[in-house]
């Protein structure tokens, strides 16, 4: 019998609290302090739909993959706390999207794994882009967006947002697949899973030859806020004049 | 050397995200002194040469039926024998669901530096960068694309409809289309709603509106407004309303004109989805909510009793009362 493999591909990135400042002439985000954390679309979404999978089919193999320095490994511990097989980290400072999904093909195709899931997006760069291009470097279908995921032998029943909508798709493994809020529930990890994170196989492999398609320049915060104008809660006539006249969007 | 904007549409419409697409791709056409044309595929009931009104020269359209639906694989490469036929050397699309579709393919397949998110036009005097959002709208950041074919997909409205007049030419493509890896099993539209992502106003409601039973009123006000509602996360889990409703770090983000928010407290992961609002208004009983730190105007009181007036406001101002 066929065994499903199962990559997730993971990234860190700062805890939503997190202090936004800039260094460096603009060009650095500040990291002290921060608080890194498991891209929640990785982490909520895929991660916890392929611990699913696998605990619904436990032959199935669930590989993590990332790329980035030793830093990302807490997170990498963290994510097979949840659970997961093993991991793999490809030791180089991530590039732009292009050059992630390029490094990510290589361990992919090598892999020969029926199901990639990743999140969304990150809520850092918020690039939305690693999936799809994976997708087309491996020549396999993507599907955004997708909200449910169910398996039946080799071919997968997705629901996935459309404009103004969503629509159920099939499309038979292998495939790549951006997930999204509805496909799973967070979990916390236990007592166990954490422990057990400890002996799980962290494979470094070093990147193979790409580049970056793009470059960031700098960074900049948006204006501060003025202040809120209070109105007398009385007095609605004033908000819907003010909304009216003076932000002028109503 | 061209630049190509990618025209979306849905139920014989041209999606409005797309207008705007249009009339930004149309200002980097004129800013960069090159063309810029149109790519559709499937069909509209508008009469395509009308949209020469936004400055576009020519639109490439390829009329098939099932194009209709979006069929990602089939776009991106449809896109892409296009965009090299064409000379493109800029593509847009909307960060929209169809753009986060096929905007990653078309870049990886093209090797074309993307940015996703923009927000203003390019810098195109000295290389050509493009500034978007990033940290969840909590910053931005200007992203040089350093390839011949650069792709950009431009942030829902940010950019203004810009129209004069003219008529673009149509050129019919033809190009074979593959087999399907993606069988679409069905589809559900929310018809007569406004897409969240497209509104223009947002009413919204939080855990202050107590059940799914009094949300009456944030209906009755998003109607008049042309608004479309949505809904924090707690209510969304609680089932009072729908997950599509939900705008957050989890959920959808947005940036309307205007975001009015009743009985939401305003947690940094609300306003991670809505903090690119241009002008937004909370309505709170409680002073302390820290909404009120992100908000433009404010009034601290009872949802109950302020959305009453406000409709009222309302009504007299659209000339309905």
């Amino acid at each position: 019998m066929h065994i499903m493999k199962i990559l997730v591909c993971i990234s860190k990135t700062p805890d939503t609290t997190a202090k936004i400042a800039f260094t460096d002439n603009n060009r650095k985000f500040v990291t002290d302090g921060v608080q890194w954390i498991l891209n929640p679309y990785d982490e909520w979404y895929a991660l916890v739909r392929a611990i699913e999978i696998k605990e619904k089919d436990p032959s199935a193999v669930l590989h993590l993959v990332t790329v980035g320095g030793a830093d990302y490994d807490v997170v990498i511990r963290k994510a097979l706390a949840l659970g997961g097989d093993e991991a793999i980290r490809i030791n180089t400072e991530p590039g732009d999207s292009f050059y992630v999904a390029n490094q990510i093909a290589s361990i992919a195709k090598a892999g020969g794994y029926d199901l990639i899931l990743t999140g969304k997006e990150t809520i850092d760069y918020n690039g939305a882009s690693v999936g799809g291009m994976l997708a087309a470097l491996m020549d396999l279908p993507f599907i955004s967006l997708a909200a449910k995921l169910e398996l039946s032998g080799d071919t997968v029943t997705l629901v996935r947002e459309i404009e103004g909508g969503e629509e159920t798709v099939e499309v038979k493994l292998p495939l790549v697949v951006g997930c999204q809020k509805g496909m799973a529930e967070q979990r916390i990890p236990n007592m166990k899973g954490i422990m057990g994170a400890r002996s799980k196989p962290l494979k470094v492999v070093e990147p193979v030859a790409s580049e970056s398609l793009t470059e960031i320049l700098s960074f900049e915060l948006p204006p501060a806020k003025k202040g809120v104008r209070l109105v007398p809660a009385d007095n609605a006539e004033e908000l819907i004049r003010l909304l009216h006249d003076e932000a002028k969007v109503i | 050397m061209s630049v190509l904007v990618f025209i979306d549409h849905s139920e014989g419409q041209i999606k409005k995200t797309s207008h705007e697409a249009l009339s930004y791709g149309a200002a980097l056409g004129k800013q960069m002194a090159v063309p810029a044309e149109g790519v559709l595929l499937g069909n509209v009931q508008e009469d395509l040469s009308s949209l020469g009104k936004y400055g576009i020269q020519k639109i490439h359209q390829l009329n098939q039926e099932s194009l209709n639906q979006l069929d990602a694989e089939q776009y991106i490469r449809i896109i892409s024998a296009i965009a090299e036929s064409s000379g493109a050397t800029v593509i847009i699309l909307s960060h929209t669901n169809t753009g986060r579709a096929i905007a990653p393919g078309l870049s990886a397949r093209l090797k074309a530096g993307l940015v996703t998110g923009a927000t203003e036009l390019p810098q195109t005097v000295n290389g050509f960068s493009v500034k978007k959002n990033v940290f969840s709208g909590k910053a931005f950041c200007t992203v040089s694309i350093k390839t011949p074919i650069k792709i950009i997909s431009l942030n829902p409205n940010v950019f203004p409809v810009i129209t004069g007049s003219g008529a673009a030419e149509i050129i019919q493509e033809n190009i074979k289309l593959n087999p399907s890896a993606v069988s679409i099993k069905s589809v559900s539209k929310a018809s007569g709603e406004i897409p969240l992502t497209e509104a223009e106003i947002v009413v919204s409601g939080g855990r202050g509106m107590k059940g799914p039973e009094n949300w009456g009123p944030i209906e009755e006000l998003a109607k008049l407004l042309h608004a479309a509602t949505a809904c924090s996360r707690p209510v969304a889990d609680a089932g009072w309303r729908p997950h599509h409703e939900h705008v957050g770090q989890t959920g959808i983000a947005i940036a309307p004109n205007l975001y009015i928010a009743v009985g939401i407290s305003g947690a940094i992961q609300h306003l991670a989805g809505v903090n690119r609002s241009k002008v937004i208004v909370v309505i709170n009983k409680d002073p302390e909510a820290p909404f009120f730190k992100s908000a433009d105007y404010g009034i601290v009181g009872d949802a109950f009793e302020v959305l009453p007036k406000l409709i009222q406001e309302v009504k007299k101002l659209k000339g309905l009362a």
